[in-house]
């Protein structure tokens, strides 16, 4: 009874969720089994929101993003329409753009956010040209390694190891399209990073990523191989 | 000065393409013919600075036709960098199988949609049908079995690697699945008619070559030295083994070379004419020292093949010889289809293996600076050779392909073939068009995989003077 007094009810295209003070846009959504595409969010992370994949327009009038914007009694989100949908596109593809992102052979193949992300969206061919731009590729470290070609720049690893491992590895310097992840010392070896960090694994593409154990699981039993990415969230709601 | 040139260019822009080019002299006779390849050098800088577990599933993107050998090569040299010299059971045997099943779908495909039209419809057919469609229609049946061969191939690359193509089964020090008891029910069903068909193809191959020996004798044709692993009792083996090389009379000119030590007994020369390398037998020399690979070569080479079928098809194809080498072009297809009848049976010989069902993937050993492993790829030995920093990034990257090795070869069949069908007359013709297309498609060389789509070649022929200008032009295709 007490919580259904404190519950906040808003819509989502128009279909009445209920959620929690406090709570943003994309967690409440989640739990209602509505799924809202998002890359830089992290679950147990503070959100980021630099990557706007998770843009919802509100009471048909302001875009924000849902992974930092907080509910409110009566709010309508629209995380559906063509207008919201084409500009989600429009970012994941310039994210495409902006890093060397070879698929074909990458070890986070079928397991990486940004690929099922554009699965998901059906992009097949970003329209925009590609930067190409010159990344450095860090194999220092004897269990890990940072491959800045792939780096969307969600800042996942930099705010896991500070506030799950307690420690100082990486952050971001310089600005614009000069902005890239940089670790905490000469190189990745220089740092406090260890394969079982929880930082080591929060990566959603495949800029950091073990060494060992590459393409281990095959084909048909990664994690996109089968369902798209939010699928496990949707199913909430099919039950 | 009456030197003219004559080229022969593929008109569909795309990589891999081929071009020929014919220097003739004031009586219309061949100088020189060459035989140009745009090639994929890049690839091996574009590797350097890569984490060595990537490079299997990245350099199979060199090739569109048959990118399992490289999986497969790269594979083996990355076994060398993680310390195995011997893998488990079933990831040996998932490789072989992977293998096995690429060979058949590429001697499948090269046979029935790329060599038969010109077999089965005459060097001077039409080329409106002389052409896969054509053959379609006329031998529905053969089209058919072609077809379902090759599908039958694909489907054990992707049960072994995950995809029909580019998948990542194979990893450094084993593979990353086995085969389910529902994926061999599967095959199982099937294989005894993958047998027979192969088997008919092989007639398909051996009847017409015996029936056209007198003009094959010539066609093309040359002597030369053939390359090619060999298991350790002289059995055929695609997969592993020693290199044994073979003069054109059958003397060995070394053998069981453990592929590590290559280099000791092969080296590349650069020509300024061409973008490619010329690999040649050291002892021998840059000049005459080259040599051919492929199925021609491995079956001239091998003492014996261990599946029955395959094996009596090789007796009656080294008879034809006395048991020397067969020097004769064309009859790369005969020996090709000996090879798909033994893939065939190998697969057979594998399903029924319960290895193939084991759980013990991958293993590793010492850590080593550098890998070095060979293959024969459907179109003949591969050569990968690595090295690899203790950060495990790529320093250095050495491939050695098939059509590289192939590279004279082809380049004298064009010479032999413009010799015999232009030599003395003044203009270009379809015959010559049409003979130089068929000697090249022999080798089945990388290149034909882009002009193939539907059986074709597409030409485009320049005869041009010394001075660099067009005084004669045939397009074709
Ligand atoms: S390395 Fe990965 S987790 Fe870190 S900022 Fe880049 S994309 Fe995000
Ligand atoms: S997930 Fe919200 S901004 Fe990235």
């Amino acid at each position: 009874m007490e919580q259904n007094l404190e519950a906040i009810t808003f819509t989502i295209d128009g279909v009445e969720v209920q959620g929690m003070p406090g709570q943003t846009i994309l967690e409440a959504a989640e739990e209602a089994g509505i799924y809202v595409p998002r890359l830089c969010q992290l679950k147990g992370i503070t959100p980021h929101g630099s990557c706007r994949v998770c843009t919802v327009k509100v009471g048909g009038s302001w875009t924000c993003a849902a992974c930092t914007q907080p509910i409110y009694e009566g709010m309508e989100v629209d995380n559906s329409s063509e207008e919201i949908q084409t500009l989600r596109k429009d970012l994941v593809e310039m994210l495409f753009t902006e890093g060397n992102h070879y698929c074909m052979f990458c070890d986070k193949s079928g397991n990486c956010e940004l690929q099922a992300m554009a699965y998901r969206m059906g992009i097949m061919a970003p329209k925009y040209p590609y930067i190409y731009p010159e990344a450095e590729l860090d194999a220092s470290h004897p269990d890990l390694f940072i491959d800045r070609n792939r780096c969307i720049l969600c800042a996942r690893c930099v705010n896991t190891a500070q506030e799950q491992d307690g420690k100082s590895v990486f952050d971001f310097a310089g600005r614009g399209p000069h902005k890239k992840i940089i670790v905490n010392g000469e190189k990745l070896s220089d740092t406090q990073l260890a394969a079982a960090d929880k930082a080591a694994d929060a990566c959603p593409v495949g800029a950091i990523l073990p060494k060992k154990g590459a393409y281990a699981k095959p084909v048909g039993a990664r994690d996109y191989d089968d369902a798209p990415i939010g699928s496990d969230i949707e199913a909430k709601v099919c039950k | 000065m009456a030197e003219k040139r004559i080229i022969v260019e593929p008109v569909t822009r795309v990589e891999g393409h081929g071009k020929v080019s014919l220097l003739l002299d004031e009586e219309n006779k061949v100088k020189q013919a060459r035989l140009h390849i745009v090639e994929f050098r890049g690839f091996e800088r574009f590797i350097q600075g890569r984490p060595y577990w990537e490079i299997p599933v990245m350099v199979q993107r060199l090739c569109g036709i048959c990118p399992v050998s490289h999986h497969l090569a790269a594979a083996k040299a990355m076994d060398q960098i993680v310390g195995v010299d011997k893998l488990t059971p079933v990831a040996e045997k998932m490789r072989r199988l992977m293998h096995y099943g690429q060979t058949l779908q590429s001697h499948a495909l090269h046979f029935f949609h790329l060599a038969s039209p010109d077999l089965l419809m005459g060097f001077d057919a039409d080329p409106e049908i002389r052409n896969v469609i054509g053959v379609a229609k006329k031998f529905p049946e053969l089209a058919t079995q072609g077809v379902l061969l090759r599908k039958y191939g694909q489907e054990v690359i992707k049960a072994t690697s995950g995809k029909k193509i580019h998948g990542t089964g194979a990893i450094p020090g084993g593979i990353n699945k086995n085969l389910s008891i529902a994926e061999r029910d599967e095959f199982l069903k099937d294989i005894d008619q993958m047998v027979e068909w192969s088997e008919g193809a092989l007639k398909v191959a051996k009847e017409y070559t015996m029936e056209h020996l007198e003009e094959l004798g010539s066609f093309g044709s040359f002597e030369s030295s053939h390359l090619s692993h060999i298991r350790e009792d002289g059995c055929m083996d695609l997969y592993d083994g020693g290199l044994r090389a073979i003069t054109k009379d059958g003397d060995k000119i070394f053998d069981h070379i453990p592929v590590e030590q290559y280099s000791d007994y092969l080296a590349e020369e650069v020509r300024p004419w061409s973008y490619m390398k010329f690999p040649f037998i050291k002892s021998i020399g840059p000049e005459d020292g080259w040599y051919r690979v492929g199925p021609l070569s491995r079956v001239n080479t091998a003492d014996f093949i261990d599946t029955p079928l395959a094996e009596s098809a090789r007796v009656e194809f080294m008879a034809l010889t006395s048991g020397k080498p067969n020097n004769i072009t064309l009859a790369y297809h005969w020996a090709r289809m000996i090879e798909m009848l033994h893939s065939a049976e190998k697969i057979r010989e594998l399903l029924n293996d319960s290895d193939l069902q084991g759980n013990d993937l991958v293993i590793k050993g010492e850590r080593r600076e550098e890998g070095i492993a060979t293959l024969e790829a459907p179109r003949g030995t591969l050569f990968h050779h690595y090295k690899v920093d203790e950060n495990d990034q790529v320093t250095m990257a050495n491939l050695i392909v098939s059509t590289t090795s192939n590279n004279i070869p082809m380049n004298l069949a064009v010479q032999k073939i413009a010799e015999e069908y232009i030599s003395g007359k003044p203009e270009i013709t379809e015959g010559l068009l049409n003979r130089l297309e068929i000697g090249i498609r022999a080798y089945d060389p990388c290149l034909s995989c882009a002009t193939h789509a539907m059986g074709k070649m597409p030409l485009e022929v320049k005869l041009i003077d010394a001075e660099g200008k067009v005084v004669d032009q045939m397009v074709k295709g």
